[in-house]
Protein backbone atom coordinates (compact mmCIF):
# COMPACT_ATOMS: atom_id res chain seq x y z
CA UNK A 1 0.00 0.00 0.00
CA UNK A 2 1.03 3.51 -0.84
CA UNK A 3 2.30 5.60 2.30
CA UNK A 4 -0.63 8.80 2.98
CA UNK A 5 1.30 12.23 2.71
CA UNK A 6 0.60 12.48 6.49
CA UNK A 7 2.59 9.45 7.01
CA UNK A 8 5.28 10.45 4.87
CA UNK A 9 5.66 13.77 6.62
CA UNK A 10 5.58 11.90 10.29
CA UNK A 11 8.46 9.78 9.19
CA UNK A 12 10.29 13.01 7.46
CA UNK A 13 10.08 15.27 9.91
CA UNK A 14 10.61 13.03 12.71
CA UNK A 15 14.08 12.04 11.53
CA UNK A 16 15.19 15.51 10.96
CA UNK A 17 16.47 16.37 14.07
CA UNK A 18 17.01 12.93 15.41
CA UNK A 19 20.14 12.06 13.85
CA UNK A 20 20.45 8.69 15.35
CA UNK A 21 17.20 7.50 12.66
CA UNK A 22 18.78 5.74 9.79
CA UNK A 23 18.02 7.81 6.32
CA UNK A 24 19.82 6.90 3.14
CA UNK A 25 22.98 9.94 2.81
CA UNK A 26 21.37 12.19 0.79
CA UNK A 27 18.99 12.62 3.82
CA UNK A 28 21.99 14.68 5.42
CA UNK A 29 21.16 17.63 3.60
CA UNK A 30 17.89 17.78 5.01
CA UNK A 31 19.13 17.77 8.11
CA UNK A 32 21.95 19.93 7.63
CA UNK A 33 19.77 22.36 6.24
CA UNK A 34 17.09 22.51 8.84
CA UNK A 35 19.99 22.62 11.53
CA UNK A 36 21.83 25.19 9.96
CA UNK A 37 18.57 27.62 9.41
CA UNK A 38 18.01 26.98 13.01
CA UNK A 39 21.20 27.92 14.69
CA UNK A 40 21.81 30.82 12.17
CA UNK A 41 18.83 32.30 13.85
CA UNK A 42 19.63 31.23 17.34
CA UNK A 43 23.12 32.55 16.85
CA UNK A 44 21.80 35.92 15.06
CA UNK A 45 19.53 36.20 18.15
CA UNK A 46 21.96 36.22 20.58
CA UNK A 47 25.15 37.17 19.56
CA UNK A 48 26.49 38.79 22.59
CA UNK A 49 26.24 34.53 24.04
CA UNK A 50 27.78 33.53 21.30
CA UNK A 51 30.94 36.05 21.17
CA UNK A 52 30.93 35.37 24.74
CA UNK A 53 31.33 31.56 24.31
CA UNK A 54 32.96 31.50 20.54
CA UNK A 55 31.54 30.25 17.77
CA UNK A 56 32.19 26.40 18.24
CA UNK A 57 31.02 26.14 21.69
CA UNK A 58 27.59 28.55 20.63
CA UNK A 59 26.86 26.10 17.70
CA UNK A 60 27.70 22.56 20.03
CA UNK A 61 25.36 24.27 22.33
CA UNK A 62 23.03 25.40 20.05
CA UNK A 63 22.01 22.63 18.86
CA UNK A 64 21.16 20.57 21.90
CA UNK A 65 18.85 23.54 22.51
CA UNK A 66 17.30 23.03 18.52
CA UNK A 67 16.67 19.43 19.19
CA UNK A 68 14.91 20.14 21.98
CA UNK A 69 13.25 23.52 20.97
CA UNK A 70 12.61 23.33 17.58
CA UNK A 71 11.04 26.69 16.16
CA UNK A 72 7.35 26.40 17.07
CA UNK A 73 6.90 29.41 14.21
CA UNK A 74 8.67 30.66 10.77
CA UNK A 75 9.12 33.97 12.25
CA UNK A 76 12.95 33.30 13.12
CA UNK A 77 13.68 36.93 14.54
CA UNK A 78 12.19 35.98 17.80
CA UNK A 79 13.65 32.20 17.33
CA UNK A 80 15.55 31.45 20.86
CA UNK A 81 12.61 31.76 24.02
CA UNK A 82 13.25 29.76 26.81
CA UNK A 83 17.37 29.54 25.82
CA UNK A 84 18.35 31.76 28.84
CA UNK A 85 16.59 28.70 30.92
CA UNK A 86 18.30 26.44 28.78
CA UNK A 87 22.08 28.04 29.69
CA UNK A 88 21.08 28.07 33.39
CA UNK A 89 20.47 24.55 33.84
CA UNK A 90 23.08 23.73 31.01
CA UNK A 91 25.99 21.83 33.47
CA UNK A 92 29.00 22.95 30.75
CA UNK A 93 27.90 26.27 31.16
CA UNK A 94 28.18 26.75 35.11
CA UNK A 95 31.49 28.25 35.06
CA UNK A 96 29.93 31.49 33.50
CA UNK A 97 26.84 32.31 36.01
CA UNK A 98 26.33 35.66 33.84
CA UNK A 99 25.78 33.85 30.89
CA UNK A 100 21.78 33.44 31.46
CA UNK A 101 21.47 36.80 32.20
CA UNK A 102 23.42 37.90 29.01
CA UNK A 103 21.16 35.55 27.00
CA UNK A 104 18.12 37.90 28.53
CA UNK A 105 19.91 40.90 27.43
CA UNK A 106 20.29 39.38 23.77
CA UNK A 107 16.45 38.52 23.88
CA UNK A 108 15.45 42.16 25.37
CA UNK A 109 17.08 43.63 21.75
CA UNK A 110 14.89 41.34 19.78
CA UNK A 111 11.76 41.81 21.40
CA UNK A 112 12.99 45.81 21.37
CA UNK A 113 13.68 45.31 17.92
CA UNK A 114 10.41 44.21 16.32
CA UNK A 115 7.67 45.19 19.41
CA UNK A 116 4.87 47.74 17.66
CA UNK A 117 5.24 51.77 16.79
CA UNK A 118 4.07 53.85 19.00
CA UNK A 119 5.20 57.31 20.02
CA UNK A 120 7.14 57.61 23.21
CA UNK A 121 6.22 60.22 26.44
CA UNK A 122 8.22 63.18 25.43
CA UNK A 123 10.70 64.51 28.14
CA UNK A 124 8.70 67.98 27.99
CA UNK A 125 5.48 66.19 28.82
CA UNK A 126 5.55 66.20 32.67
CA UNK A 127 6.51 69.19 33.29
CA UNK A 128 4.61 72.15 35.23
CA UNK A 129 2.61 69.26 36.37
CA UNK A 130 2.50 69.95 40.47
CA UNK A 131 2.88 66.72 42.52
CA UNK A 132 -0.09 65.62 43.29
CA UNK A 133 -1.08 65.82 39.20
CA UNK A 134 2.54 63.81 38.55
CA UNK A 135 1.47 60.93 41.76
CA UNK A 136 -1.67 60.53 40.32
CA UNK A 137 -0.36 59.23 36.52
CA UNK A 138 -0.53 56.49 35.41
CA UNK A 139 2.74 56.11 32.65
CA UNK A 140 2.69 53.09 31.07
CA UNK A 141 6.15 51.72 29.99
CA UNK A 142 6.59 51.82 25.94
CA UNK A 143 5.84 49.10 23.78
CA UNK A 144 9.66 48.34 22.73
CA UNK A 145 11.02 49.11 26.15
CA UNK A 146 12.41 45.98 27.98
CA UNK A 147 14.65 46.03 31.37
CA UNK A 148 15.65 43.95 34.63
CA UNK A 149 17.89 44.30 37.58
CA UNK A 150 20.41 41.45 38.01
CA UNK A 151 22.12 40.88 40.58
CA UNK A 152 25.75 40.66 38.93
CA UNK A 153 26.88 42.99 36.44
CA UNK A 154 24.93 41.76 33.11
CA UNK A 155 24.76 44.93 31.87
CA UNK A 156 28.74 45.75 31.42
CA UNK A 157 29.61 42.26 30.07
CA UNK A 158 26.65 42.18 27.79
CA UNK A 159 27.40 45.54 26.34
CA UNK A 160 31.04 45.47 25.91
CA UNK A 161 29.89 42.86 23.27
CA UNK A 162 27.08 44.57 21.42
CA UNK A 163 29.98 47.16 21.07
CA UNK A 164 31.88 44.28 19.41
CA UNK A 165 35.46 46.52 21.03
CA UNK A 166 36.06 45.07 24.20
CA UNK A 167 37.12 48.23 26.99
CA UNK A 168 39.43 48.20 29.08
CA UNK A 169 39.25 47.90 32.23
CA UNK A 170 38.06 45.07 35.18
CA UNK A 171 34.20 44.94 35.22
CA UNK A 172 33.09 46.31 39.09
CA UNK A 173 31.25 42.90 40.19
CA UNK A 174 28.14 44.56 40.95
CA UNK A 175 24.59 44.02 40.40
CA UNK A 176 23.58 46.11 37.71
CA UNK A 177 19.97 47.00 35.75
CA UNK A 178 19.42 47.47 32.49
CA UNK A 179 17.04 49.52 30.08
CA UNK A 180 16.57 48.63 26.21
CA UNK A 181 14.02 51.02 24.51
CA UNK A 182 13.65 51.97 20.54
CA UNK A 183 13.24 56.29 20.98
CA UNK A 184 13.93 56.69 17.23
CA UNK A 185 13.87 53.79 15.06
CA UNK A 186 16.93 52.47 16.94
CA UNK A 187 17.56 49.74 19.63
CA UNK A 188 19.41 51.79 22.09
CA UNK A 189 20.41 50.84 25.82
CA UNK A 190 21.29 52.28 29.32
CA UNK A 191 21.98 51.00 32.62
CA UNK A 192 19.73 51.47 35.12
CA UNK A 193 19.24 51.40 38.79
CA UNK A 194 17.63 49.40 41.32
CA UNK A 195 15.10 51.75 42.27
CA UNK A 196 14.45 52.76 38.74
CA UNK A 197 13.55 48.42 37.62
CA UNK A 198 11.18 48.79 41.03
CA UNK A 199 9.67 51.93 39.39
CA UNK A 200 8.67 50.74 35.76
CA UNK A 201 7.95 47.23 37.18
CA UNK A 202 5.50 49.12 38.97
CA UNK A 203 4.03 51.39 35.90
CA UNK A 204 3.79 48.14 33.62
CA UNK A 205 1.30 46.58 36.95
CA UNK A 206 -0.57 49.88 36.46
CA UNK A 207 -0.11 51.27 39.73
CA UNK A 208 -0.24 55.30 39.78
CA UNK A 209 3.11 56.79 39.80
CA UNK A 210 3.16 57.93 43.21
CA UNK A 211 2.83 54.32 44.26
CA UNK A 212 5.44 53.49 42.04
CA UNK A 213 7.96 55.96 43.07
CA UNK A 214 7.35 55.11 46.66
CA UNK A 215 8.56 51.46 46.21
CA UNK A 216 11.17 52.90 44.11
CA UNK A 217 12.35 54.56 47.29
CA UNK A 218 11.91 51.81 49.69
CA UNK A 219 14.43 49.65 47.77
CA UNK A 220 16.74 52.18 47.82
CA UNK A 221 15.98 55.15 49.91
CA UNK A 222 19.00 56.85 48.36
CA UNK A 223 17.31 57.22 45.09
CA UNK A 224 16.98 60.83 43.07
CA UNK A 225 13.39 60.32 42.02
CA UNK A 226 13.56 63.76 39.42
CA UNK A 227 16.92 62.68 38.24
CA UNK A 228 15.30 58.97 37.80
CA UNK A 229 12.50 60.70 35.72
CA UNK A 230 14.58 62.06 33.53
CA UNK A 231 16.71 59.29 32.65
CA UNK A 232 13.56 57.48 31.96
CA UNK A 233 11.90 60.08 30.20
CA UNK A 234 15.18 61.03 28.03
CA UNK A 235 15.45 57.02 27.07
CA UNK A 236 11.69 57.25 25.63
CA UNK A 237 10.76 54.18 28.20
CA UNK A 238 7.35 55.30 28.42
CA UNK A 239 4.27 55.39 25.82
CA UNK A 240 3.04 58.90 25.08
CA UNK A 241 -0.23 57.84 26.44
CA UNK A 242 -1.09 59.81 29.87
CA UNK A 243 -4.08 58.52 31.50
CA UNK A 244 -5.18 60.78 34.39
CA UNK A 245 -7.71 59.93 37.13
CA UNK A 246 -10.45 62.16 36.17
CA UNK B 1 0.19 53.04 -27.00
CA UNK B 2 2.09 52.75 -24.35
CA UNK B 3 3.73 49.24 -24.37
CA UNK B 4 3.58 47.33 -21.45
CA UNK B 5 6.81 47.85 -19.17
CA UNK B 6 9.18 44.90 -20.32
CA UNK B 7 10.38 42.56 -17.78
CA UNK B 8 13.23 43.33 -15.67
CA UNK B 9 15.64 42.22 -12.97
CA UNK B 10 15.37 42.22 -9.28
CA UNK B 11 17.65 41.76 -6.45
CA UNK B 12 16.89 39.71 -3.19
CA UNK B 13 17.00 42.28 -0.36
CA UNK B 14 18.79 41.59 2.87
CA UNK B 15 19.34 44.26 5.63
CA UNK B 16 22.64 45.03 5.13
CA UNK B 17 22.20 46.63 1.85
CA UNK B 18 19.00 48.62 2.87
CA UNK B 19 20.68 51.91 2.56
CA UNK B 20 21.90 50.95 -1.65
CA UNK B 21 18.95 49.63 -2.57
CA UNK B 22 16.82 52.78 -1.09
CA UNK B 23 19.17 55.00 -3.24
CA UNK B 24 19.63 52.90 -6.23
CA UNK B 25 18.66 54.57 -9.79
CA UNK B 26 14.62 53.10 -10.19
CA UNK B 27 15.60 51.77 -13.70
CA UNK B 28 13.03 48.61 -13.40
CA UNK B 29 15.04 47.65 -10.63
CA UNK B 30 12.45 45.70 -8.04
CA UNK B 31 13.54 43.95 -4.65
CA UNK B 32 12.37 40.11 -3.22
CA UNK B 33 12.23 39.95 0.26
CA UNK B 34 10.93 36.72 2.09
CA UNK B 35 7.60 37.67 4.20
CA UNK B 36 8.28 35.76 7.05
CA UNK B 37 11.15 38.71 8.27
CA UNK B 38 8.88 41.21 8.34
CA UNK B 39 5.88 39.44 9.60
CA UNK B 40 6.68 41.75 13.23
CA UNK B 41 4.45 43.73 15.08
CA UNK B 42 6.81 46.99 13.80
CA UNK B 43 10.01 48.44 14.23
CA UNK B 44 13.21 49.58 11.88
CA UNK B 45 13.05 46.57 9.25
CA UNK B 46 9.41 47.35 8.38
CA UNK B 47 9.89 50.55 8.16
CA UNK B 48 12.60 50.48 5.72
CA UNK B 49 10.87 47.93 3.64
CA UNK B 50 8.24 50.93 3.64
CA UNK B 51 10.73 53.33 2.47
CA UNK B 52 11.92 50.95 -0.36
CA UNK B 53 8.39 50.41 -1.40
CA UNK B 54 8.29 53.67 -2.15
CA UNK B 55 10.65 53.57 -4.49
CA UNK B 56 10.96 50.11 -5.71
CA UNK B 57 8.45 47.48 -6.69
CA UNK B 58 8.87 44.69 -4.61
CA UNK B 59 7.97 40.99 -4.79
CA UNK B 60 7.09 38.70 -1.50
CA UNK B 61 8.51 35.29 -1.70
CA UNK B 62 7.43 33.19 0.74
CA UNK B 63 8.99 30.04 2.17
CA UNK B 64 6.87 29.13 4.54
CA UNK B 65 3.53 28.52 3.73
CA UNK B 66 4.04 24.71 3.81
CA UNK B 67 1.83 24.16 0.96
CA UNK B 68 2.57 20.99 0.28
CA UNK B 69 1.97 20.08 4.15
CA UNK B 70 -1.00 17.49 4.32
CA UNK B 71 -2.49 20.39 6.42
CA UNK B 72 -4.12 23.80 5.81
CA UNK B 73 -1.88 26.33 5.33
CA UNK B 74 -1.67 27.76 8.86
CA UNK B 75 -4.72 30.31 9.49
CA UNK B 76 -2.43 32.76 11.26
CA UNK B 77 0.58 33.14 9.17
CA UNK B 78 -1.89 33.27 6.36
CA UNK B 79 -3.88 36.28 8.06
CA UNK B 80 0.16 37.97 8.49
CA UNK B 81 0.52 37.41 4.59
CA UNK B 82 -2.31 38.92 3.78
CA UNK B 83 -1.94 41.60 5.96
CA UNK B 84 1.77 42.20 4.27
CA UNK B 85 0.47 42.02 0.79
CA UNK B 86 -2.24 44.93 1.71
CA UNK B 87 0.48 47.10 2.97
CA UNK B 88 2.68 46.57 0.87
CA UNK B 89 0.88 45.75 -2.75
CA UNK B 90 3.74 43.64 -4.31
CA UNK B 91 4.30 43.15 -7.62
CA UNK B 92 4.55 39.43 -7.26
CA UNK B 93 3.40 36.60 -4.98
CA UNK B 94 5.22 33.00 -4.53
CA UNK B 95 5.67 30.32 -2.85
CA UNK B 96 6.95 26.77 -2.86
CA UNK B 97 6.15 23.52 -3.89
CA UNK B 98 7.27 22.02 -0.44
CA UNK B 99 6.21 21.71 3.00
CA UNK B 100 8.08 23.39 6.01
CA UNK B 101 5.84 23.22 8.83
CA UNK B 102 4.38 20.10 10.60
CA UNK B 103 2.57 19.19 13.70
CA UNK B 104 3.35 22.73 15.15
CA UNK B 105 7.26 22.60 14.43
CA UNK B 106 8.71 24.44 11.62
CA UNK B 107 11.78 23.48 9.78
CA UNK B 108 13.54 26.09 8.03
CA UNK B 109 14.25 24.47 5.02
CA UNK B 110 11.98 23.34 1.87
CA UNK B 111 11.03 19.92 1.79
CA UNK B 112 10.41 16.97 -0.51
CA UNK B 113 6.84 14.85 -0.77
CA UNK B 114 5.94 12.28 -3.34
CA UNK B 115 3.93 13.65 -5.89
CA UNK B 116 1.06 11.40 -5.66
CA UNK B 117 -2.79 11.94 -6.49
CA UNK B 118 -3.49 12.60 -3.25
CA UNK B 119 -0.68 15.06 -2.88
CA UNK B 120 -2.45 17.07 -5.25
CA UNK B 121 -5.18 17.63 -4.36
CA UNK B 122 -3.66 18.82 -1.25
CA UNK B 123 -1.48 21.06 -2.97
CA UNK B 124 -4.32 22.08 -5.25
CA UNK B 125 -6.35 22.99 -2.37
CA UNK B 126 -4.04 24.76 -0.90
CA UNK B 127 -2.67 26.89 -2.86
CA UNK B 128 -6.63 27.94 -4.11
CA UNK B 129 -7.15 28.62 -0.11
CA UNK B 130 -3.91 30.96 -0.13
CA UNK B 131 -5.02 32.58 -3.56
CA UNK B 132 -8.37 33.22 -1.83
CA UNK B 133 -6.59 34.67 1.60
CA UNK B 134 -4.60 37.33 -1.16
CA UNK B 135 -6.90 37.98 -3.30
CA UNK B 136 -4.49 37.29 -5.92
CA UNK B 137 -2.17 35.09 -8.30
CA UNK B 138 0.82 33.36 -6.65
CA UNK B 139 3.33 31.90 -8.62
CA UNK B 140 4.91 28.47 -7.25
CA UNK B 141 8.51 27.84 -7.54
CA UNK B 142 9.70 24.36 -8.59
CA UNK B 143 11.95 23.18 -5.07
CA UNK B 144 15.65 21.92 -5.28
CA UNK B 145 16.41 17.67 -4.95
CA UNK B 146 18.64 15.74 -3.02
CA UNK B 147 17.26 12.71 -2.26
CA UNK B 148 15.12 10.50 -4.83
CA UNK B 149 12.13 9.28 -3.47
CA UNK B 150 9.51 6.89 -4.20
CA UNK B 151 5.95 6.78 -4.95
CA UNK B 152 6.13 9.54 -7.27
CA UNK B 153 3.13 9.30 -9.77
CA UNK B 154 3.69 12.85 -11.67
CA UNK B 155 6.49 14.27 -13.10
CA UNK B 156 7.58 17.68 -11.60
CA UNK B 157 6.55 19.76 -14.76
CA UNK B 158 3.34 17.48 -15.34
CA UNK B 159 2.70 18.20 -11.49
CA UNK B 160 3.13 22.01 -11.87
CA UNK B 161 1.31 22.42 -14.74
CA UNK B 162 -1.42 20.70 -13.62
CA UNK B 163 -1.40 22.72 -10.41
CA UNK B 164 -1.15 25.64 -12.28
CA UNK B 165 -4.38 24.53 -14.70
CA UNK B 166 -6.25 23.48 -11.80
CA UNK B 167 -5.68 26.52 -9.26
CA UNK B 168 -5.00 29.83 -12.29
CA UNK B 169 -1.55 30.00 -10.10
CA UNK B 170 1.44 30.84 -11.82
CA UNK B 171 4.86 28.92 -11.66
CA UNK B 172 8.23 30.03 -10.56
CA UNK B 173 10.93 28.64 -12.63
CA UNK B 174 14.15 29.09 -10.61
CA UNK B 175 16.59 27.70 -12.84
CA UNK B 176 19.38 27.24 -10.01
CA UNK B 177 17.10 24.80 -8.59
CA UNK B 178 16.77 22.85 -11.50
CA UNK B 179 19.99 22.82 -12.39
CA UNK B 180 20.76 21.33 -8.82
CA UNK B 181 18.16 18.81 -8.67
CA UNK B 182 19.61 17.37 -12.49
CA UNK B 183 22.82 17.40 -11.66
CA UNK B 184 21.64 15.36 -8.10
CA UNK B 185 19.28 12.91 -9.27
CA UNK B 186 21.08 12.00 -12.69
CA UNK B 187 18.85 13.97 -14.95
CA UNK B 188 18.71 16.13 -17.73
CA UNK B 189 18.43 20.08 -16.96
CA UNK B 190 18.32 21.03 -20.66
CA UNK B 191 14.80 18.69 -20.90
CA UNK B 192 13.42 20.28 -17.55
CA UNK B 193 14.46 23.96 -18.45
CA UNK B 194 12.82 23.26 -22.41
CA UNK B 195 9.80 21.21 -21.05
CA UNK B 196 8.77 23.99 -18.25
CA UNK B 197 5.26 25.64 -19.46
CA UNK B 198 6.50 28.86 -20.42
CA UNK B 199 2.64 30.08 -20.04
CA UNK B 200 2.70 29.97 -16.67
CA UNK B 201 5.77 31.31 -16.02
CA UNK B 202 5.47 34.75 -13.92
CA UNK B 203 9.04 34.86 -12.65
CA UNK B 204 12.77 33.45 -12.69
CA UNK B 205 14.76 32.76 -10.26
CA UNK B 206 18.79 32.73 -10.48
CA UNK B 207 21.28 31.68 -7.93
CA UNK B 208 24.45 29.80 -7.08
CA UNK B 209 24.73 26.60 -5.66
CA UNK B 210 27.97 25.06 -3.76
CA UNK B 211 29.30 21.12 -2.86
CA UNK B 212 28.05 19.51 -0.46
CA UNK B 213 30.70 19.01 1.95
CA UNK B 214 29.75 15.42 3.25
CA UNK B 215 28.71 13.54 -0.61
CA UNK B 216 28.79 13.99 -4.03
CA UNK B 217 25.45 16.60 -4.05
CA UNK B 218 24.69 20.11 -5.15
CA UNK B 219 23.47 22.39 -2.58
CA UNK B 220 21.27 25.11 -3.47
CA UNK B 221 22.89 27.31 -0.85
CA UNK B 222 22.03 30.98 -2.17
CA UNK B 223 26.09 31.70 -0.78
CA UNK B 224 27.11 32.09 -4.47
CA UNK B 225 27.75 33.80 -7.71
CA UNK B 226 25.32 32.36 -10.14
CA UNK B 227 27.30 29.67 -12.34
CA UNK B 228 27.78 29.61 -15.67
CA UNK B 229 26.05 26.56 -16.46
CA UNK B 230 23.29 28.22 -14.86
CA UNK B 231 23.52 31.44 -17.05
CA UNK B 232 23.40 29.48 -20.20
CA UNK B 233 20.17 27.27 -19.13
CA UNK B 234 18.24 30.83 -18.06
CA UNK B 235 19.54 31.81 -21.89
CA UNK B 236 18.05 28.96 -23.36
CA UNK B 237 14.88 29.53 -21.65
CA UNK B 238 14.11 33.51 -22.59
CA UNK B 239 15.44 32.46 -25.63
CA UNK B 240 12.24 30.14 -26.09
CA UNK B 241 9.74 31.71 -23.73
CA UNK B 242 10.29 35.45 -23.58
CA UNK B 243 11.73 37.78 -21.08
CA UNK B 244 10.01 36.88 -17.77
CA UNK B 245 10.60 39.19 -14.51
CA UNK B 246 13.86 37.61 -13.00
CA UNK B 247 15.73 37.37 -9.68
CA UNK B 248 18.98 37.30 -8.80
CA UNK B 249 18.58 35.44 -5.06
CA UNK B 250 21.65 35.46 -3.11
CA UNK B 251 21.42 34.75 0.96
CA UNK B 252 24.51 33.83 2.50
CA UNK B 253 28.05 35.06 2.36
CA UNK B 254 26.63 38.54 0.97
CA UNK B 255 28.65 40.43 -1.61
CA UNK B 256 28.81 43.72 -1.82
CA UNK B 257 25.77 46.06 -3.33
CA UNK B 258 27.64 46.64 -6.62
CA UNK B 259 28.52 42.80 -7.18
CA UNK B 260 24.85 41.77 -6.80
CA UNK B 261 24.15 45.12 -9.64
CA UNK B 262 26.66 43.77 -11.83
CA UNK B 263 24.97 40.12 -11.61
CA UNK B 264 21.53 41.80 -12.66
CA UNK B 265 23.26 44.01 -15.37
CA UNK B 266 23.55 40.52 -17.23
CA UNK B 267 20.37 39.22 -16.60
CA UNK B 268 19.16 42.49 -18.23
CA UNK B 269 21.50 41.97 -21.19
CA UNK B 270 19.53 38.42 -21.51
CA UNK B 271 16.41 39.82 -21.27
CA UNK B 272 16.74 42.41 -23.42
CA UNK B 273 17.68 39.98 -26.59
CA UNK B 274 14.91 38.60 -27.70
CA UNK B 275 12.99 41.93 -27.93
CA UNK B 276 16.06 43.34 -29.76
CA UNK B 277 16.42 40.82 -32.43
CA UNK B 278 12.44 41.46 -33.10
CA UNK B 279 13.32 45.09 -33.50
CA UNK B 280 13.47 46.13 -37.23
CA UNK B 281 17.18 47.18 -37.63
CA UNK B 282 18.02 50.94 -37.73
CA UNK B 283 19.37 52.05 -40.72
Amino acid sequence: MRQSLAAFQDGFAQALLAPQVEMPAAFAVYRNTVMKGCSDALQANYPAVARLVGAEWFRAAGALFVRAHPPGAPMLALYGEGFEDFLAAFAPAAELPYLPAVARLDRFWSEAHVARDEAALEPAALAGMDFARLAALRLRPHAAARWAWFELPAYSIWSRQRAEESEPGEIDWRGEGALLTRPDGAVRWTPLSRGACILLDACARGEPLGAAAEAALRADSATDLAQLMKHLLIAGAFAHSLEEPQ
Amino acid sequence: MIPRAAPSAGLGLKPEHYAEALAAPADGLWLEVHPENYMVPGGPRLAWLEAIRARHPLSLHGVALSLAADAEPDAAHLAQLAALVRRFEPALVSEHLAWSSWRGAYFPDLLPFPRTAEALWRVEANVSRAQEALGRRIAIENPSHYLPLEGHAWEEIDFLAELARRTGCGLLLDVNNAFVSARNLGASADAYVDAFPGEFVMEVHLAGHAPDAGSTLLVDSHDAPVAPEVWALYERLVARIGPRPTLIERDGNLPPWPELLAERVRAQAVLRAPLQSSLPRAA
